[in-house]
C-alpha cells in the first residue's frame, strides 16, 4: 500500500449514538439516513431526525470525519416532494455528500445544489463504465458505490474507464440480487425494499420456537427457514431462506445466511483503485459498529505499514456465523 | 394485538430450559420475594425514563406494547411497558401467565450485555443466545431505542443510588458475571 493513497473507511450509523461510536472508533466518514422512506434502511426506531442529523454533522466535523446522508430509495409517483425536501434538508445542515439512487433525484440535486457532492448509491445498480459515466456526465457525481457483483479485476477495469471515485463494500450483509431491483419482499408483503426502504419489514416477521428449540422464521404467510436447535440463524430475508426445490429439499436456493468479509482482499481492492471502503450495517448495534470499525481501522492502517493484521474475531458478528469473499473473489462462490 | 399465544412458546422454552438444566441455579433458587425487588425495578425504570426521554420518540407507537422479558437463569419474568406517561417494569413469578406483545429470552448476563451495548443483538440472535417471538416490529424498535442510549444503563442505575452507587454497581456486575458462567 506504500505508493497508493490510503482509502477512506466508510461506516454505518442507524442512530446518533452509533454515529458517535463510529467517529470515535476511527471512521473517516459515516453514512446515515433520515427517519422515513427516503433511505434504504427504514426500520422501526432507526434513523435520524433533522435535528439529530444536524448535531451529528457537527460532531463528525469537529473530529475530522465526514457525514454522508443516504437518500437512496426510489420516490413513488406523486411523492417526490418528500425526497426533494430530504435533499434540501441535508444540504442545509452541511452534510459532506448525499448518496442518491434515483435518477430523478440526481437530476434535482445537480440542478438545485450544483456545488454539493453526489455519491451514486449501490441501489442505483450502476456496475458498468458506460452507466457510471452517464451519471458522471449528466449529474456530476463524484463517487459510485459499486454493486457487490464485480470481481476485483473487474473493479480495476471499471476504475480505469470512469471519471469518479469508487466506493466498495468490504464487510456485512450480502445478497445475491441485482441491487436496487430486488422485489422479493414486495412479492410477499406488498412493501417495497426499494421504494419503502425496507427489506423484510419487521411487522411481517415472526419467529416461532418449538419445545425442542427448533426455530421457524416466517415472513408474512411464508415459512422461509427452519433452524434446528443449536444451529446458527440468519436474517429473516427471503434471499437467505431455505426452500424445497426439484433437486433438493431445504435448499438455500438464492444464498445461505452469510456475511461479506474482504479483509484479505483489502490490498487488492486498494491497488484496483478503490477510494473508499464501506462497512454495511446501519441496522446493527453500537457494539457491532465499535468492533467492526476499530478492526478495519487497524487493518487499513496495518496494511499501510506493511503488516498483515488479524481480524478473525469479526466472525462472531457474521450472519449464520459464516463469511465469504463473494463475487469479489470469484463469480462462482457458491 | 396482545395475546397469550406467544406465551405458549415462551412457556415451552422455559420448561425445556429447566428440563435441560436440572441442576441449574434457577431450579435451586427459591421463588424471589418480588415485593422486595419491585421498588428497585420502579427506581430503574423511572431513572432511565428521566435520563433518556428521547427513548420514547424512537419507540413511537410501540411504546404502548407489552414486552415480556425472560431471564432464563432467574425464577421470574420481567414485564416492561414503556408508555411515556407511565413507564413500568414489573416482576412476576415464572409460573404466572402474562398477556404480552413481544417475548425475549436470554440469560440475565446476556440481556444486560445487550442492553448495555456490550454485545450485538443480531449476533446474539444468530448464535441463538437470545430467543424472540411475538411482535417483531416492537422488538426492533425497543432494541434500536435502547441502543441509542449513551453510556451504560447499569452505571446509570447504580449512580441513581447516590452514596450506594459503587456497591450497587459491583453487585450488578458480579451478578451478571455469575449469571453468564452459570449458563455459559
Amino acid at each position: 500500500m506504500d505508493k497508493v493513497q490510503k482509502p477512506e473507511l466508510i461506516c454505518p450509523a442507524g442512530t446518533p449514538a452509533s454515529l458517535r461510536t463510529a467517529v470515535d472508533g476511527g471512521a473517516d466518514a459515516i453514512y446515515c439516513g433520515f427517519v422515513g422512506s427516503t433511505n434504504a434502511r427504514n426500520f422501526p426506531g432507526l434513523n435520524f431526525s433533522l435535528d439529530e442529523m444536524a448535531k451529528s454533522v457537527l460532531y463528525a466535523h469537529d473530529r475530522g470525519a465526514k457525514l454522508l446522508c443516504a437518500i437512496n430509495s426510489f420516490p413513488t409517483a406523486g411523492r417526490t416532494d418528500i425526497w426533494k425536501k430530504a435533499i434540501d434538508d441535508a444540504i442545509s445542515i452541511g452534510v459532506d455528500a448525499v448518496i442518491i439512487a434515483d435518477i430523478g433525484m440526481a437530476d434535482y440535486m445537480s440542478k438545485k445544489h450544483p456545488n454539493a457532492r453526489i455519491h451514486l448509491s449501490v441501489q442505483a445498480g450502476a456496475s458498468s463504465a458506460e452507466s457510471i459515466n452517464f451519471y458522471c456526465e449528466r449529474f456530476d457525481i463524484k463517487r459510485v458505490v459499486l454493486p457487490r457483483i464485480l470481481t476485483v479485476g473487474e473493479i480495476k477495469k471499471v476504475h480505469d474507464a470512469i471519471d469518479c471515485e469508487i466506493e466498495a463494500f468490504i464487510f456485512g450483509n450480502i445478497g445475491m440480487m441485482a441491487e436496487g431491483r430486488c422485489s422479493l419482499t414486495n412479492y410477499v408483503t406488498g412493501k417495497s425494499t426499494n421504494m419503502d426502504g425496507v427489506c423484510s419489514p419487521a411487522n411481517f416477521v415472526h419467529y416461532e420456537e418449538d419445545i425442542d428449540n427448533n426455530l421457524t422464521t416466517r415472513l408474512g404467510e411464508f415459512a422461509i427457514d427452519c433452524i434446528a436447535c443449536g444451529q446458527s440463524a440468519g436474517y429473516p430475508t427471503i434471499c437467505k431462506g431455505r426452500y424445497n426445490a426439484d433437486h433438493r429439499d431445504a435448499y438455500y436456493a438464492f444464498e445461505e445466511p452469510i456475511s461479506l468479509n474482504l479483509t484479505h482482499l483489502l490490498p487488492d481492492l486498494i491497488k484496483a483503485g478503490v477510494s473508499a471502503l464501506k462497512i454495511e450495517g446501519r441496522q446493527r448495534s453500537k457494539s457491532y459498529i465499535r468492533s467492526v470499525v476499530s478492526s478495519f481501522r487497524n487493518a487499513i492502517d496495518g496494511y499501510a505499514r506493511g503488516e498483515t493484521p488479524d481480524i478473525s474475531d469479526l466472525l462472531a458478528l457474521t450472519e449464520g456465523h459464516k463469511q465469504t469473499e463473494g463475487a469479489f473473489k470469484s463469480k462462482i462462490w457458491r | 394485538m396482545k395475546s397469550n399465544s406467544h406465551f405458549s412458546n415462551a412457556s415451552f422454552g422455559k420448561q425445556k430450559a429447566n428440563k435441560n438444566k436440572a441442576n441449574s441455579l434457577k431450579n435451586l433458587l427459591p421463588p424471589l420475594p418480588l415485593f422486595v425487588l419491585q421498588p428497585l425495578l420502579n427506581h430503574i425504570v423511572s431513572s432511565v425514563a428521566k435520563k433518556h426521554p428521547e427513548l420514547f420518540d424512537r419507540l413511537g407507537d410501540n411504546a404502548n406494547k407489552v414486552f415480556l422479558i425472560d431471564p432464563s437463569d432467574l425464577p421470574l419474568f420481567l414485564v416492561l411497558q414503556p408508555n411515556p406517561l407511565n413507564p413500568t417494569l414489573k416482576a412476576y413469578n415464572q409460573n404466572e401467565i402474562i398477556e404480552h406483545d413481544t417475548y425475549i429470552c436470554g440469560t440475565f448476563a446476556t440481556l444486560m450485555q445487550m442492553i448495555d451495548a456490550q454485545s450485538d443483538s443480531d449476533a446474539l440472535f444468530f448464535n441463538r443466545e437470545i430467543r424472540v417471538s411475538g411482535d417483531s416490529e416492537a422488538m426492533v424498535a425497543l432494541r434500536n431505542a435502547l441502543d441509542d442510549m449513551e453510556g451504560s444503563l447499569a452505571k446509570d442505575v447504580a449512580k441513581s443510588f447516590g452514596p450506594l452507587s459503587k456497591p450497587v454497581l459491583l453487585a450488578m456486575q458480579k451478578f451478571s458475571k455469575g449469571s453468564g458462567k452459570e449458563n455459559g
